[in-house]
């Protein structure tokens, strides 16, 4: 059960904290249009993440619930990619951090619909129809803003240098993705790795950019060792469960 | 001609007949309406500001997510309430360069900061309380694009007023500091949105025009007393106090009495010196200025792709 709840919280934590990451924009983009888009993608994967959180208090009873797990966990207990956590820079940053997490979620929720759990292949199916939508918006970014001018094209090139180290930490396994996938439940991430570079490959041609080579990744989201960055989410995020503990809000 | 064309508008007016862009209007009408919708419409953009201020500190994922949609609801009415404001032959572009530069103006109860919790409460109950008040009525506004605009403004704005009000009900129901929360709220909401009606009538020189050109149905004062009279009871609902010591039921009129509104408050945050208004432009600003290169962006793009085109066919 421990690891069945590890990993389900892995692929929450990744829906939580991107979508909360995306709704600091609310409010702040760069064209109305933009902004109710951007929101709208937060929402979806919000809702993710509030699926699994109650799919996880269900699971594990006691009389938890869907706020217990993303209200109350300090930061070790988070596991998160590292990549959902960075900050959203400007709009070309935040636009390569969804382009590099959407492309893989786009490979891992399909295969993830072929889960044994039925329960969480149900949230998978559901989840893919918003994904693919959110790769064609990231997507369709990365090559305007790769392919539009010479600023946009060098602030996006350095935003896909800078994320680079974090884009293919979701292909090494932990414990709990090797159980889930001995136990069906879960999904085989080094068949995902070809299809999901792939799939970048020819988006950043597209958008003309140079792909970086590729260096040192960086790691630890998913065991709960995460950059200072996750810190200042949580303070915000669980400030008023913290400052009035045991209320009903 | 001018006169015959002006009966013929006012004629129709008369009859509830909706006035359409491509329909003649005397010229004061147009500009009446381009005032009036696209402050609306700011309001809508400038209004995400104080909500949006707490999404990241929402205190579950229900109310996390509600306030997310909600604010986002604001961004959607900001824009088909510039799309109504550009059937009229004005740019959704110099509308916003007007807000930016400070010289058009929005409600200016987004000019308050939003400190707590509760405040994300009060704001769905009585500052969209207050603003369908104002609205209802704009469905039947002589002016359709507008009109029409405004009927799907209202069901979402309705549906904002209820949330904000189960925010309430949820904080008074809780622990005694969150009961506190909320009448604090409550305190420091309650004049401005009185407020929100604008001047007395008869300090309201504007009115009496809109009211015969059926853009306005009715009175500033009219519904400032709706208001307080639906307000006072669901505050009683709550268990919190209306912070105004002349709140009394007047068994003559059939209505609440009520404290005198601070005008001098008022104009001075119409005038810009409101707590948050610097605030408030200033990230407008900011979000517009950091935003340039992204707009520039898909606009080359986008001509890139026409050239390549035209190149092909």
């Amino acid at each position: 059960m421990e690891l069945k709840i590890k990993y389900l919280l892995q692929i929450a934590d990744n829906a939580m904290i991107i979508g909360h990451r995306l709704s600091e924009w609310c409010g702040h983009g760069p064209i109305l249009e933009q902004d109710i888009a951007m929101t709208n993608i937060a929402l979806d994967h919000l809702g993710l993440a509030r699926n699994l959180y109650q799919y996880c208090a269900r699971l594990e009873g006691g009389g938890k619930t869907e706020d217990d797990y993303p209200y109350k966990r300090d930061v070790r207990k988070w596991r998160n990619l590292l990549l959902c956590e960075q900050d959203n820079g400007d709009f070309g940053k935040t636009i390569t951090r969804q382009f590099l997490y959407d492309t893989f979620n786009l490979q891992f929720l399909t295969a993830l619909q072929d889960s044994h759990d039925e329960h969480l292949a149900a949230i998978a199916a559901k989840s893919l129809k918003e994904t693919t939508y959110h790769l064609q918006y990231s997507g369709d970014w990365m090559i305007r803003l790769g392919d539009g001018t010479e600023e946009s094209h060098d602030r996006i090139q350095k935003s896909v240098n800078d994320l680079w180290m974090y884009a293919d930490e979701s292909f090494l396994e932990s414990e709990a993705d090797r159980w889930a996938l001995n136990e069906k439940i879960g999904v085989d991430l080094n068949a995902l790795k070809l299809p999901t570079q792939n799939n970048r490959t020819e988006i950043l041609k597209e958008a003309t950019l140079q792909i970086p080579e590729s260096g040192w990744t960086q790691q630890g989201g998913k065991e709960g060792k995460h950059s200072e960055q996750l810190g200042y989410i949580l303070s915000d995020l669980q400030f008023l469960q913290r400052a009035y503990p045991n209320s009903v809000w | 001609m001018e006169a015959h064309l002006e009966k013929r508008f006012q004629d129709k007016i008369d009859q509830e007949i909706k006035i359409e862009p491509k329909d003649w209007m005397p010229e004061k009408y147009r500009k009446t309406l381009v005032r009036q919708i696209s402050q609306h419409a700011h309001s809508e953009i400038v209004g995400m500001l104080p909500e949006g201020n707490w999404i990241t500190r929402a205190p579950s994922l229900k109310r996390k997510l509600g306030l997310l949609a909600k604010v986002q609801d604001e961004a959607g009415h900001g824009l088909y309430l510039y799309a109504a404001a550009e059937t009229l032959g004005v740019e959704r572009a110099d509308l916003v360069a007007d807000l930016h530069s400070g010289k058009a103006k929005y409600s200016s109860i987004f000019n308050y900061p939003t400190m707590t919790w509760a405040d994300i409460g009060a704001i769905g109950w009585l500052v969209d309380g207050a603003a369908i008040m104002n609205q209802v009525p704009l469905c039947r506004c002589s002016y359709g694009p507008y009109a029409r605009a405004m009927v799907r403004v209202c069901k979402e704005e309705s549906f904002h007023q209820r949330q904000g009000f189960e925010i309430m009900m949820t904080l008074c129901n809780g622990t005694t500091e969150q009961k506190e929360m909320a009448q604090d709220a409550l305190n420091r909401w309650w004049w401005p949105s009185l407020m929100m009606f604008g001047p007395n009538d008869d300090e309201s020189p504007n009115s009496k025009q809109s009211m015969a050109w059926k853009i306005k149905r009715f009175s500033n004062d009219d519904l400032r007393q709706k208001f307080v009279d639906v307000t006072v009871e669901q505050a009683k609902h709550l268990g919190i106090n209306i912070p105004d010591p002349d709140l009394n039921w007047n068994e003559e009129t059939q209505h609440y009495d009520f404290g005198e509104i601070d005008w001098e408050e008022f104009w001075n945050v119409v005038k810009g010196n409101g707590p948050c208004n610097k605030a408030r432009l200033d990230a407008r600003n900011k979000a517009h200025d950091e935003g340039a290169w992204v707009r520039e962006a898909a606009v080359a793009y986008a001509e890139k792709k026409r050239k390549r085109k035209e190149k092909v066919a």
